[in-house]
């Protein structure tokens, strides 16, 4: 069967990369998922989104990933973000903490983005947002 | 001659405590570079990945972002120099900061009025002294550089650059009523080896998408066996549009950029670091060795001296009993 070649890079290292079979991720367009031999893309990933990587034993990676790309080339997917973090890896506990930090911070840009990016850490772990 | 001895013996003293300080920064700074190199390596992977989709990117969309176009008439250009937060770094400092004076005058020669954006305690405090006006200052992390430091750079800087797009002719502020700026510089040290570090100037924007190892890639393809066919342009879908995603995609690579330059400049400085601290504490140890001669000299001459005045007392008095 074939598989993707999937990498997950983010600023500071690359935190994952491997086969898979499949990848969802959300576009500033809309929800997408890649299979083996989808044509080449380039996507913007929505804010506050979550990226799921099947890998090929059949597990289900969710990353949180802020300010990400989304690149499928004939070599395979990579996933650029500026920080990325897998599901397993994320302390809900603090996620809910900054989220409360930042809503009630008000409305200026940079308390959005900080509740939009603790809300898709929280949806990535499994949780209500 | 006694009182001579102590002062000697104190100051072996205190070069003594002085080497174990050097040496105490050695290592640490040993122990840095290691983390820095890997930290630099760390971050290879999406610094290829961003450039190889910006250049997909480059062959699809048309190019006239303002951060790509070249501007008439450049007036003003900002240069972002990256300096240590610490000092006992050799000559780290004085070299970045030279490096950066050649450029200035290059820029004043151009006709372009240099702005001044300041990373690291050591430049604030040399352009400070020599009241130089700063635009804005970083500090506090010159060398474990998080991308986070980066990201509040580079939006500076952007920002400052998108304010320079309406300047008018005369120098006025332009629509937007903020002085711009037309061109972006960096001045960093390139971290070429454990023993060479090279202080560099490169613009930034407007921009030059580097191609960074293009020819690897193919290998790279070819050694897995893929059958990449690399001679016909791959055509890609773009969600959203190509030139939206260049608007979102330019700054990150600007940002990556300086974040890549902090990384080099922080594996720099402790390598400096670490050779200063190095020679410190030899030519430390060497004072030491030389003012335990001279004190054992000393030392040994009072003995002499003290044994000469006793066998010369006891002569005497030989010689007065002799004499009964």
């Amino acid at each position: 069967m074939a598989t993707l070649q999937v990498e997950l890079v983010a600023v500071e290292r690359t935190i994952w990369s491997g086969e898979a079979s499949m990848v969802i991720a959300r576009t500033t367009e809309g929800e997408l998922g890649v299979l083996p031999g989808h044509a080449p893309l380039l996507g913007q990933l929505a804010d506050g989104g979550v990226v799921t990587i099947r890998t090929t034993e059949g597990e289900d990676l969710v990353v949180a990933a802020h300010g990400g790309f989304l690149s499928v080339s004939q070599q395979g997917v990579s996933i650029l973000a500026e920080t990325a973090e897998i599901s397993r890896e994320i302390d809900v506990e603090r996620a809910r903490e900054a989220l409360r930090r930042a809503e009630s911070e008000g409305d200026d840009p940079e308390a959005l983005a900080a509740a939009r990016r603790a809300q898709s850490r929280l949806r990535a772990a499994g949780q209500e947002a | 001659m006694a009182g001579n001895l102590r002062a000697l013996r104190r100051r072996i003293r205190s070069t003594k405590s002085t080497k174990k300080i050097f040496s105490a920064q050695e290592l640490i700074a040993g122990a840095r570079i290691v983390r820095a190199q890997a930290r630099v390596e760390a971050s290879k992977p999406y610094a290829r990945e961003i450039t190889r989709v910006l250049s997909a990117l480059a062959s699809s969309a048309s190019l006239d972002h303002p951060l790509l176009t070249e501007r008439e008439n450049p007036r003003r250009a900002a240069v972002l120099v990256i300096t240590s937060d610490r000092g006992f770094a050799g000559s780290y400092n004085v070299n970045v900061l030279r490096r950066t004076e050649e450029l200035l005058s290059l820029l004043r020669q151009e006709g372009k009025e240099p702005v001044l954006y300041v990373v690291g305690r050591k430049g604030e405090t040399y352009y400070r002294f020599r009241n130089r006006e700063m635009a804005e200052t970083f500090t506090g992390f010159s060398e474990q550089p998080a991308y986070t430091d980066a990201q509040e750079v580079g939006r500076a800087l952007i920002d400052v650059f998108t304010a320079g797009e309406d300047d008018d002719e005369t120098g006025g502020a332009g629509a937007d009523g903020v002085l711009g700026v037309d061109e972006l510089h960096i001045v960093y040290t390139e971290f070429r080896s454990l023993l060479a570090q090279v202080p560099v100037a490169k613009r930034m924007a407007p921009l030059e998408v580097e191609e960074v190892e293009e020819f690897d890639y193919e290998r790279e393809d070819r050694e897995a066996g893929r059958t990449a066919d690399s001679g016909v342009p791959t055509s890609y879908e773009f969600e959203p549009s190509a030139e939206s995603l260049l608007d979102a995609l330019l700054p990150k690579y600007v940002t990556t950029r300086i974040y890549a330059a902090m990384l080099e400049s922080a594996a720099s400085e402790s390598a400096s670091r670490r050779r200063a601290m190095k020679s410190a504490s030899d030519n430390a140890e060497e004072l030491a060795k030389n003012l335990a001669r001279q004190a054992n000299q000393i030392r040994q001459a009072d003995i002499t001296q003290e044994i000469s005045e006793i066998v010369g007392g006891s002569d005497a008095l030989v010689a007065a009993n002799a004499d009964d």
